[in-house]
């Protein structure tokens, strides 16, 4: 048993952070919040890394890691608010490889996997998205719906909208359009969707802990560090457990989705209700730490806490989860009393 | 990362749970505090006698040699069997291992094979009424009178002190020295007329902790254990130990509370309101956090040799999902859990001691966020 990196993996881990934290930095985000939401130069850099595909399978011209290796780079993605298309690119190409057919595999995954190509993520009711993750030029979306089914849309036969969101650094789409259905097992793709996006939260939530741990150790009131109050620090304490319970649950579900699929559905439904509400919790304390500034645009907490929202809607709620953890737990118990 | 057992693992989990299904020591039995003791010290022996007491100690001092892995798969396939904890926990967990690192080859000999076969138990001479959370600001002293110490003074919270041969007993020695330097580290004999013991009538009716008076105890020199002066780095030590394994057990008996909600929501059909089955999903979430991020904590200890700040979590975590799961059951049980003397009822008002146990909630989120955090403490700041 070991419930940590291994060598290659701490090394994607050391490789990102570094790349990222000096091609995205607060000052870049800002500037691209500004202007819709979109790096370019960054994303060309991430594909020619190869990125994208780090979890499509080498025949599909990916790079044959696996969710855990994904999970490390949206996680660094989501600590830096990166304005680029990968959270919705990979969690597509996910979905597709798991889900779809061998046509659907053929026809979307190598430009998905280098990056040539981008895709849209997210729910649709009455066949109509209304805010889904993804850059105004993608190709192709996953919706998936309220009876356990997905879709994949072409979006050159769809009605694609810019849809400008509370959350500016990066692009959301509203769709509407036919499509055809993912013909495998779309439980299984939602839950690597969602695996994905608990890592993207995990590192927003992250930031948004170290932020304020740096701010309250700096700002000053009646002459003292504000971090020295118990108020604060306990608080901080309570955004820096959020952020490892969200590690833990994280890690495992895409451990079992590259090795145990069996837990998966339990693995993945534990992270969707966790991450969100911790990710919710630990951004809205980032706010309310930094005092006033803390609610003004000058500020960066807010962006954190804009995703963290967005990010809450974007595969479904947590009410559903947590039903279907409910469900899980009375069978297994069923199993054991038997 | 890989979050199966490995082979050696699972045979070790597979040898054990043979074992504890043959010698399994059953339902606890009615009677006496003293009765049940002797039940546990019984089970202890029993433990010792197939090699499974000493599970994380050294196979030079009796033990398994086991990894950290093992020793928590040790206490949670102890807590999924029913099965009650050793006897002299306190002795296993604290004092074998701070004897390991700090005591003479005598005091070694003299003590080890004791504290395994539970012919001796240990309890632990800590916490004073003064000092709880600052534990450096106690006063019970220690003076020194040829070959021996006096000490007078008081101790609180003493588990098992009634039943004790030892007592890890930190005392000021030196009281013109700073807080934490004028300490030293003895075993105390429990068993002289200096030392009184009373039991603690807790909130729960039951009485699991001591009050011990001190007044002209005597200790001979060669009982120190360290240095004259050295009792707050030892007593760190044994501190240290307190959780690692204990967590495994914890978490498992949250997670059978948790699981016999899960059988009565059903049994009564509570589990169809949507509101219920919302919640009781909460809780399985936070027993899986709690879990999950134990096993990266002894996977931590494992690459780095020492703890990571998933102690001061886990114990954070278990002692909030213990108080939820009690008080829920409160909600779906109603009566079963208020009347006197049910099961529900003895949870319901033992929770209330888990985020005082062991470290306080606030004193945990301190250390938190002081030491993981690096936030300024307040008394350095107003300075």
């Amino acid at each position: 048993m070991r419930f940590g990196f291994d060598e290659d993996q701490i090394e994607i881990q050391r490789t990102a952070s570094g790349l990222l934290e000096a091609r995205s930095t607060l000052e870049q985000v800002r500037i691209h919040a500004d202007e819709g939401g979109d790096d370019r130069a960054l994303w060309t850099e991430l594909c020619e890394l190869g990125w994208p595909g780090i979890a499509v399978s080498e025949q599909y011209g990916g790079q044959g890691y696996g969710s855990v290796e994904l999970a490390i780079l949206l996680e660094q993605a989501g600590r830096t608010m990166t304005s680029v298309p990968l959270f919705s690119t990979a969690a597509a190409a996910l979905a597709i490889e798991s889900a779809g057919s061998d046509e659907q595999r053929d026809r979307w995954l190598p430009g998905l996997a280098s990056g040539e190509t981008t895709a849209a993520v997210g729910t649709a009711g009455n066949g109509r998205a209304e805010i889904v993750a993804g850059r105004v030029d993608a190709s192709v979306a996953v919706l998936f719906d309220d009876e356990g089914g997905a879709r994949l849309i072409d979006l050159a036969d769809a009605l694609v909208e810019p849809t400008a969101t509370i959350d500016p650094t990066r692009s959301y789409l509203a769709i509407q359009g036919p499509g055809d259905d993912l013909p495998g097992d779309t439980d299984a793709a939602l839950d690597r969707a969602r695996v994905a996006l608990a890592a993207e939260l995990t590192g927003v939530a992250s930031r948004a802990t170290e932020l304020t741990v740096a701010y309250v150790k700096d700002r000053k009131q009646f002459g003292t560090p504000i971090g020295a109050y118990q108020a604060v620090s306990h608080r901080c304490a309570s955004m820096f457990l959020a952020v490892e319970s969200s590690r833990s649950v994280t890690y495992h579900a895409a451990w079992a989705a590259d090795a145990a699929p069996d837990r998966l559905s339990e693995a993945a439904a534990v992270a969707h209700t966790v991450v969100i509400d911790a990710s919710r919790e630990a951004t809205c304390s980032a706010i309310q730490a930094h005092g006033g500034i803390g609610f003004t645009w000058e500020a960066d907490p807010h962006w954190f806490y804009k995703r963290a929202q967005i990010g809450a809607y974007l595969l479904g709620g947590t009410t559903e989860a947590r039903a279907q953890l409910a469900d899980l737990v009375s069978e297994r118990l069923d199993d054991q009393d038997d | 990362m890989d979050l199966t057992f490995s082979n050696e693992e699972t045979a070790f989990r597979d040898e054990l749970r043979l074992w504890l299904a043959e010698n399994h020591p059953g339902d606890e039995p009615d009677g006496s505090e003293d009765k049940q003791f002797a039940w546990r010290q019984d089970w202890q022996r029993r433990l010792n006698d197939g090699g499974w007491a000493g599970v994380h100690w050294p196979v030079e001092y009796g033990g398994r040699g086991a990894t950290y892995t093992e020793s928590a798969i040790f206490f949670e396939e102890l807590g999924r069997a029913n099965s009650p904890l050793p006897a002299n926990g306190l002795g296993l967990v604290l004092g074998g291992p701070t004897l390991m690192a700090w005591g003479t080859e005598e005091q070694k000999e003299r003590y080890l094979p004791m504290i395994l076969s539970a012919e001796e138990i240990w309890c632990q001479g800590f916490s004073e009424p003064e000092a709880g959370s600052d534990l450096a600001s106690l006063k019970t002293t220690a003076v020194r009178d040829g070959d021996e110490w006096v000490v007078n003074g008081q101790k609180v919270w003493t588990s098992a002190a009634q039943w004790s041969k030892w007592c890890m007993l930190v005392a000021r020695t030196d009281p013109d020295l700073p807080k934490h330097k004028g300490l030293t580290y003895f075993l105390m004999d429990m068993d002289q007329p200096g030392v009184q013991v009373r039991p603690l009538k807790q909130m729960t009716g039951g009485s699991e902790f001591n009050e011990l008076f001190l007044e002209d105890a005597r200790i001979p020199h060669e009982n120190i254990v360290g240095s004259e002066g050295d009792g707050w780095k030892v007593a760190m030590t044994t501190l240290m130990n307190e959780r690692s394994g204990l967590a495994f057990f914890l978490q498992v008996r949250s997670r059978q509370l948790l699981d016999d909600l899960f059988r009565h929501a059903r049994e009564s059909g509570q589990i169809d309101d949507p509101l219920v089955a919302d919640k009781l999903a909460r809780l399985h979430a936070k027993a899986e956090v709690l879990r999950l991020t134990a096993y990266r904590g002894l996977t931590q200890i494992e690459t780095y040799g020492q703890p990571g700040p998933e102690s001061a979590l886990t114990k954070l975590m278990w002692s909030e999902l213990n108080q939820d799961i009690t008080q829920f059951a409160a909600d779906l049980l109603g009566p079963q859990a208020l009347r006197d003397g049910t099961e529900w009822s003895y949870e319901l008002m033992r929770a209330r001691g888990n985020t005082i146990e062991g470290g306080t909630t606030e004193v945990l989120k301190n250390i938190v966020a002081e030491r993981v955090l690096g936030l300024p403490r307040l008394k350095a700041a107003a300075q």
